[in-house]
């Protein structure tokens, strides 16, 4: 049922006890064309995307649990494009693109709002480097513009100047820049590629990859085995444990990266601010909370809470930054597990072995990338070989000396 | 806050350490004689165990030694430390590539 006036008053009128489930739950069939293991934004959007922008509707996403309640259902919901590497702009600007548009595609308002990206600086170091990359943005035709602290101010009243600590000596503002709901991301391209045709099996766990004369020919999995010539993991901190089942030793850790939020406030946080110094960003949502994000814990984990210090750092400089915020109870803390790369670029494309594709590696920034992910890799199994703009981005780079060293991943050391 | 026990000072907190990941994979000796696979392998390659997995620490802000710890990264429980070099205690020898 499509979301429309007409629909919401009659929904209305019957005291919303006829809407239909949002897609299907379905059991896994004997084989597929593509199964994407792994139900969170970019498997449910990789689906998505090959049912229908390339025709192929024989596709499952496979997930342990539910979907979206990994990563998905755990990031701090910031879009933005303002990377340094031209292969890095052109791939997260692609993503920012669709998300312009998304809610429209999917029929489902994924609360899509660019408010601007505020990066600060802190020091001369700083400066310079967040110039660096407004400057190689505007190059590379994404907008970005630097900003005095006044100027930032103006963007963000919150901001205090002058902390001793932290002060602010200029900003980087990507206004195309902003948040999505995350949940909607997920339940709104599961809606979309279940009306197309895709399987969504919840509660079904991959336990083997079946490989024979370097092809995949299917996977083993909790609800039986699935016979397919394609698959792709897309499982973001559990890749690793994945791709040792097929036999690969990917260049990833992964790394609990902790978020909280707070007790509702009435709307006073206007932007998303960011300030890569202390690891440490802020916005609003849309039912009040601040959603503070920190940064990765130091050490590998599975884990799924973290350590108290990261917190208590990006807390400190919150309060030095906010000081309206110092008074604010915080309500939840939890830790996503990124995969982090050598390189902290995300890998995207076929494996060593024929059949098996991998997406993961987004490490700290995987959710901004959600639509563009998902499109580009969907073109890339449909026509088996990488989109353009995903290329530079293959498990090859690393034997070829060719890494993308981008320092404008989030929360993460360089 | 972990407690790292560094074997040679005790249990100290994690800030006082750095973790340099997994233990067991050590430098080839002739680099130059391996092929473009093998060395990536070794340079890039992790095993990023869920389960419990033997790692090197550097205990930098106390006695800067570096030392071997066993955890298990599904918990972050420690299972045990011991100086590089030395034999495991009893149980927490977990075999060669990161245990």
């Amino acid at each position: 049922m499509r979301f429309s006036l007409f629909n919401l008053v009659r929904q209305g009128l019957r005291g919303h006890a006829d809407w239909p489930e949002q897609w299907r739950k379905a059991e896994p069939a004997r084989s597929y064309d593509v199964v994407i293991v792994g139900g969170g934004g970019h498997g449910l959007a990789t689906a998505y995307y090959l049912a229908r922008r390339h025709g192929i509707r024989r596709v499952a996403v496979l997930d342990k649990g539910p979907i979206g309640l990994g990563n998905t259902g755990r990031n701090t919901t910031i879009c933005r494009s303002n990377y340094l590497r031209p292969e890095s702009i052109a791939l997260y600007d692609h993503a920012l693109r669709l998300w312009e548009t998304l809610s429209a595609e999917l029929d489902f308002n994924v609360m899509f709002s660019p408010r601007g990206v505020l990066m600060l600086a802190h020091t001369r170091h700083e400066v310079e480097v967040l110039e660096r990359h407004v400057h190689a943005d505007r190059l590379a035709g994404v907008d970005n513009v630097w900003l005095s602290p006044r100027e930032a101010k103006a963007v963000c009243p919150p901001l205090e100047l002058r902390s001793l600590r932290f002060p602010v000596l200029g900003a980087a503002l990507q206004r195309r820049g902003g948040t999505a709901r995350h949940d909607a991301v997920a339940w709104g391209y599961a809606r979309a590629a279940s009306a197309l045709g895709v399987d969504i099996c919840e509660g079904c766990e991959v336990g083997g990859i079946r490989v024979e004369a370097g092809r995949l020919v299917g996977l083993e999995t909790s609800k039986g085995p699935i016979a397919t010539e394609t698959a792709a993991l897309v499982a973001a901190g559990h890749s690793s444990v994945l791709a040792a089942m097929a036999g690969l030793a990917l260049p990833i850790t992964s790394h609990p990266l902790q978020a909280l939020v707070s007790e509702p406030l009435k709307p006073c946080f206007p932007c998303v601010a960011m300030s890569g110094t202390i690891h440490a960003y802020v916005s609003q949502s849309d039912k009040g909370e601040l959603v503070i994000g920190a940064g990765t814990d130091r050490y590998p984990s599975y884990g799924q809470k973290g350590s108290p210090p990261v917190i208590e750092d990006a807390l400190e400089a919150v309060c030095e930054l906010f000081p309206i915020f110092r008074r604010v109870r915080m309500l939840r803390q939890w830790a996503g597990i990124v995969d982090v790369t050598p390189d902290r670029s995300p890998v995207i494309g076929e494996s060593p072995i024929r059949g098996l594709w991998l997406n993961c590696g987004w490490g700290t920034g995987g959710f901004k990338a959600t639509p563009g992910s998902g499109h580009l890799f969907a073109w890339s199994i449909a026509h088996g070989r990488p989109h353009p703009i995903v290329a530079p981005f293959g498990l090859e780079r690393f034997a070829a000396g060719r890494p993308i060293d981008e320092a404008a991943a989030a929360a993460v050391e360089h | 806050m972990l407690l790292i026990p560094c074997p040679f000072c005790g249990p100290r907190e994690e800030v006082e350490m750095v973790c340099g990941g997994e233990a067991g994979a050590p430098r080839p000796t002739d680099p130059r004689a391996l092929d473009d696979a093998a060395w990536t392998a070794w340079l890039y390659g992790r095993v990023n165990r869920k389960g419990p997995q033997n790692e090197v620490w550097w205990h930098r802000a106390g006695c800067g030694r570096w030392f071997l710890l066993a955890r298990d990264t599904r918990d972050d429980r420690v299972l045990g430390s011991w100086p590089i070099g030395a034999a495991p205690p009893a149980g927490l020898g977990l075999g060669e590539g990161g245990g």
